[in-house]
């Protein structure tokens, strides 16, 4: 019964399959799974868009939205039919095309993610050998759509927040691949299903979750850290903000364009949250071994909201950080802490086991947080500010 | 150490939220259409004209005398005075407004219009959802729309309603108390000269009048007064020391002539009986 719940969705597909033709069966497998995925995140995301709400408002003492349907859970329904019906402007002077490109680039190239990623067992679109590499070369072609759309808009708001994404996705990227990259080191593989394999085994019903190391714990915060910038959340929403840059990059964006600007970032979210669960959470997997009779797709998922609300709880509760901040703290602060991190996990690798690899790694890394953080705290003295006139 | 104010802001917005749940007092909103903060006292926006008693149209306590039309600012006043005069609360034949109509999208709220009326027969009223999907016919109120009970007043702003009804009061007491005077003196004379029969009987009729209205109003609620008696009494002030010294017989040739035409009393000194009043 509880393999035959687990396995739910994949024999579905099968019994599916089977009325069909043999030489039919893998093109239309592979049509179906897209199908799922395209449809089940936008309503992940029609979800958490009101989730979203109603726990930033709880978060500021408010209510949120609670007007349309009960608790106002049908609001994303009433977003969507707004958007949908509102005109769909184009500046004159845009770039017509790439104008209406960008939008769709970014929503492709953010689903093609979720070819790779493991929803449960047996569930993923394609093993791919690579699949890692993949994601992360995916993930890295939503920039170019964000300054598809800042450029083409011909709108300086656009331009400065498309620059301004470009800039930050850049170096966070260094940041979210070097911290994937100890993963990888430790596992021996950039298949995301051999990765969530390698994590599958208890100890004292307990998991062996990448997180639950020195290196893995201290990658899966530098992880969290690249991933919100990289998706352009809060506290990292600068190529956004709405008080500095109108709407940044999509500014000259209306309608159903927009929405699916807001549609594609969400969904990022979504899959930076389901790679992050898949390489230090453990994937699908269930945390204690005792709960293992629990579908593997529902700890999927389950993990996937958890870390939305903690997405969510960040925003609430973080301010906008400045341009150079930011950038101060990729390259100054989570770029060594990710390097040194890749030493510590190649010490890992080769003390073997007992206790004092525990120890030795922890105390590196502690040592480097403390140190680096201090120094970036420091407060700098800076001089009267002068000034040298042209002649 | 870095990142532990990040913690503490997490652990306060965590505390936020979970209280928001918890603590109504937490939560700050309040759900207007089902549920709305009552209105401060001195709340205004649109006029309203106010009756006494059960009957809008007898009880309207405006007599058509056009000074609020008159000083209204930006003038979205528009009143007819009727050719009749019909009787009013206490069956004096009365000049009333035929039509009485406010233009709230020109309205501009300056209270002007309730500072200057003698008669404190126009009010602001604190209602605010007029919203219409007409955009000429639905914010132009006629008397109907207008006319609010004084019940309805006494609701919205207690302090100044109960005010009102007491310097109504105390005017109506005044003209009463001078009324009585008048019949004692007219009763006096006629005592006085009982072989001329014709004169003595007219003297007494007259200030029978008032007299009798007397027992109908005081059996109402006290803040009813007339318009009659607001009219002498407003422009008692100055005539009572001057003709009071006359004699009573002149005295209430006079007060009945005011009576009679309070619209034209009033209208020559609006600014005598609306600045003392403030």
């Amino acid at each position: 019964m509880t393999e035959r719940l687990d396995q739910i969705f994949v024999v579905l597909k099968h019994w599916l399959l089977g009325y069909l033709p043999e030489s039919w069966q893998t093109p239309v497998g592979v049509v179906i799974s897209v199908v799922c995925i395209i449809g089940l995140y936008p309503a992940l995301f029609a979800i958490t868009t009101v989730l979203e709400r109603k726990g930033v408002g709880r978060i500021q003492n408010r209510l949120g939205p609670n007007r349309v349907g009960p608790y106002g859970i049908l609001q994303p329904m009433a977003d969507g039919i707004k958007s949908l019906t509102k005109e769909d402007i184009v500046p004159t002077s845009a770039d017509a095309v790439v104008h209406f490109l960008a939008p769709i680039i970014l929503v492709v190239t953010v689903f093609m993610g979720f070819a790779v990623l493991p929803m449960g067992r047996n569930m993923v679109l394609v093993d791919m050998d690579a699949g890692l590499l993949f994601y992360f070369a995916m993930g890295a072609s939503t920039e170019l759509s964000v300054f598809m759309a800042g450029w083409s808009s011909r709108n300086k708001y656009s331009l400065l927040g498309a620059m301004r994404a470009v800039a930050q996705m850049i170096s966070y990227e260094v940041a979210l691949l070097l911290s994937s990259v100890v993963i990888v080191m430790m596992t021996g593989s950039l298949s995301l299903v051999k990765i969530v394999e390698a994590q599958n085994h208890y100890s004292y019903g307990l998991p062996h979750w990448f997180i639950f190391t020195p290196w893995g714990f201290a990658a899966f915060i530098m992880y969290a850290i690249a991933g919100t910038a990289e998706t352009n959340r809060s506290p990292f929403d600068l190529p956004e903000g709405e008080s500095e840059l109108v709407a940044g990059y999509h500014t000259e964006y209306s309608g159903f364009k927009f929405a699916l600007f807001f549609l594609g970032e969400y969904v990022a979210m979504f899959s930076i949250s389901g790679l992050g669960s898949t390489l230090f959470l453990g994937g699908w997997m269930a945390p204690f071994a005792a709960l293992q009779f629990i579908p593997s797709w529902i700890w999927f998922f389950g993990k996937l909201f958890v870390s939305m609300g903690v997405f969510i709880w960040v925003r609430g509760t973080l301010p906008r950080l400045r341009q150079d901040q930011l950038m101060n703290f990729a390259w100054k602060f989570v770029l060594p802490m990710c390097l040194l991190n890749l030493f510590v996990a190649a010490l890992w690798r080769f003390m073997g086991d007992g206790w004092l690899r525990w120890v030795v790694c922890s105390a590196i890394l502690i040592l480097a947080y403390v140190s680096i953080g201090r120094e970036g705290m420091r407060r700098k003295q800076f001089g009267p500010r002068s000034y040298r006139y042209a002649e | 150490m870095l990142g532990d104010g990040i913690l503490k802001g997490l652990a306060e917005t965590a505390k936020n939220f979970a209280g928001s749940f918890v603590s109504k007092e937490r939560m700050t909103t309040v759900e207007y259409p089902e549920e709305r903060l009552p209105l401060p006292e001195a709340a205004r926006n649109f006029p309203f004209l106010v009756y006494d008693g059960d009957d809008w149209e007898k009880g309207l306590r405006c007599v058509a005398c056009q000074i609020c039309e008159k000083e209204c600012p930006p003038k979205c006043i528009y009143i007819e005075k009727s050719k009749d005069k019909k009787p009013d609360y206490v069956g004096k034949p009365q000049i009333y407004p035929a039509k009485f109509d406010i233009d709230i999208s020109v309205c501009m709220s300056c209270q002007i219009c309730v500072e200057v009326c003698p008669f404190e027969a126009i009010k602001m009223n604190t209602e605010f959802e007029l919203a219409t999907d007409d955009r000429f016919g639905g914010l132009l109120l006629d008397r109907k729309q207008l006319a609010r009970s004084n019940e309805y007043y006494h609701e919205i702003h207690p302090t100044e309603a109960s005010e009102v009804d007491a310097r109504l009061a105390e005017e109506k007491a005044k003209v009463e108390a001078k009324a009585k005077a008048a019949a004692e003196a007219a009763a006096a004379k006629a005592a006085a000269a009982p072989s001329a029969n014709t004169p003595a009987s007219a003297a007494v009729a007259k200030p029978q009048a008032p007299v009798e209205a007397k027992p109908a109003t005081a059996g109402k609620a006290a803040e009813i007064a007339k318009a009659p008696a607001m009219a002498t009494a407003a422009s008692e002030p100055k005539p009572v020391p001057g003709t009071g010294t006359d004699g009573p017989a002149p005295l209430t040739a006079e007060d009945q002539k005011n009576a009679e035409t309070p619209a034209k009393a009033n209208a020559r000194e609006p600014k005598a009986q609306g600045e003392p009043k403030e």
